[in-house]
């Protein structure tokens, strides 16, 4: 279908766009790369009163490293992301799911902030943002804050982010010599949403976990960190039986949600699956680093 | 609700175009009606099929999923151009001798998928080629003779 009536405004700075977001609030959305917003708009599934368009705002764009973090901008598209030297250097997590996010015409307009602020459970950057311990920078007319991903994910297109902010920035620790990052998803078509998927980060010292992230998606309302199988690995050397052991923990962590694409037991079956895919194959980068 | 309209200045296949425009008017619909650049199909209309593609500033992207008043500015190709300057026209060739076209529907935005594709000129094998155009559907072909006619363009142009 055709898009309802909006108003629309094309932002010429990020003050301008935070001050529509403070004097419109819920009747406003900002229109990044679209991707998301523009379907739902074409299916007359949401209504805004008016379009705060972004993306002629460079300053929102662009991947930096700064010390020992990277800061990857809102507007930066995912094609971009992919792209990236300093991505595939410094956030491998990130480069592995790159090729998962869409098809190749919607990683050249979607944006990376766009798919953390919508926040939809099935997305790849919201579970890699998480299992990497990153940090959200929000900005509105009362000045910038700070959001830790872990604070972040609420629900179901839920957020920590309130109607007059706009996330600016997305700021990730670099991997370090001892991390070891897997990514995996299951869709039924390449590029399609996940059916189940697992962003894992870990660090590994002599042979041993010394922390791990295991964070799962396209299963519950957000992304989740499992702690259960987290406390199966840590201490351990990654084997088969290990593994196991954390595939089963995963009936405590998870409790996915059931819709046409999957039910709720399928996708804990799927997650199990992954999980001691995504440790062998971590087992096999500790063992070539 | 009213509805609001914003005049654009865009080029399209090289010529440059000023039009007033709703703003709620997606880019393919402005290229469709108010240009009569009907190439382009309109299929899904939510971002699924492909069949819409245009090249909007060197890249391929959903022409449903995009307003025409955000390409003020911007450089849009349509099939039609990209026909024109003959840059795929040894894709084009390869599409009819391998049949890989049946009712024609997804053609255009197939052919615009693979324009980026070819553009790279990075040697891909089947599982990459198919992986590259999964966000384009076509309904007929089984998509094999889609990818014969690619992989052999691909490699056509890598050798010489």
């Amino acid at each position: 279908m055709k898009a309802p009536k909006f108003s629309y405004v094309r932002a010429d700075s990020v003050e301008q766009a935070i001050q529509l977001l403070a004097l419109h609030g819920d009747e406003a959305r900002i229109l990044a790369g679209g991707q998301s917003l523009m379907p739902t708009l074409n299916m007359r599934l949401s209504q805004p009163r008016l379009l705060i368009d972004i993306n002629r705002l460079d300053v929102l764009a662009g991947i930096s490293l700064h010390g020992n973090r990277v800061r990857i901008g809102a507007l930066t598209r995912h094609a971009v992301v992919a792209s990236s030297p300093i991505i595939v250097e410094h956030l491998p997590l990130i480069a592995e799911a790159m090729p998962h996010v869409g098809h190749v015409a919607v990683r050249n307009r979607g944006t990376f902030g766009g798919s953390i602020a919508l926040a939809d459970p099935a997305a790849e950057m919201p579970a890699c943002i998480l299992a990497l311990d990153a940090t959200l920078v929000l900005q509105s007319t009362a000045g910038r804050r700070e959001v830790r991903a872990d604070d972040y994910f609420h629900g179901l297109y839920e957020t920590a982010q309130w109607p007059n902010e706009l996330l600016v920035e997305v700021l990730i620790p670099v991997q370090q010599s001892t991390s070891v990052s897997v990514f995996m998803e299951l869709a039924r078509r390449h590029g399609d949403f996940a059916i189940a998927g697992i962003a894992l980060q870990l660090v590994v010292e002599r042979d041993i976990v010394a922390d791990a992230r295991l964070v799962y998606f396209a299963s519950e309302d957000k992304p989740t960190l499992a702690h259960g199988a987290r406390a199966t690995i840590v201490g351990h050397r990654i084997d088969e039986m290990i593994a196991n052991a954390a595939a089963s923990a995963l009936e405590n962590d998870l409790s996915p949600m059931t819709n046409p694409q999957a039910s709720s037991k399928m996708r804990l079956h799927l997650q199990r699956v992954l999980t001691r895919r995504a440790l062998a194959l971590a087992a096999d980068r500790v063992r070539r680093a | 609700m009213s509805e609001e309209t914003l005049q654009i200045t865009l080029t399209v296949n090289g010529e440059q175009v000023t039009r007033m425009v709703p703003v709620r008017q997606h880019l393919v619909d402005f290229v469709r009606m108010d240009l009569g650049l009907t190439g382009s199909h309109l299929g899904c209309e939510h971002g699924v099929c492909g069949a819409c593609s245009l090249r909007v500033d060197g890249q391929v992207v959903r022409g449903c999923l995009m307003l025409a008043v955000q390409a003020h500015g911007a450089e849009v190709v349509t099939i039609e151009g990209l026909t024109d300057t003959g840059e795929i026209a040894d894709l084009q060739e390869a599409f009819v001798n391998r049949n890989a076209l049946q009712c024609g529907f997804c053609t255009p935005g197939m052919l615009m998928t693979c324009a980026e594709l070819l553009a790279q000129a990075k040697l891909m094998d089947r599982a990459e080629i198919r992986a590259f155009l999964s966000g384009n559907y076509c309904r007929c072909t089984g998509f094999h003779a889609i990818v014969d006619a690619v992989e052999t363009t691909l490699r056509k142009r890598l050798q010489t």
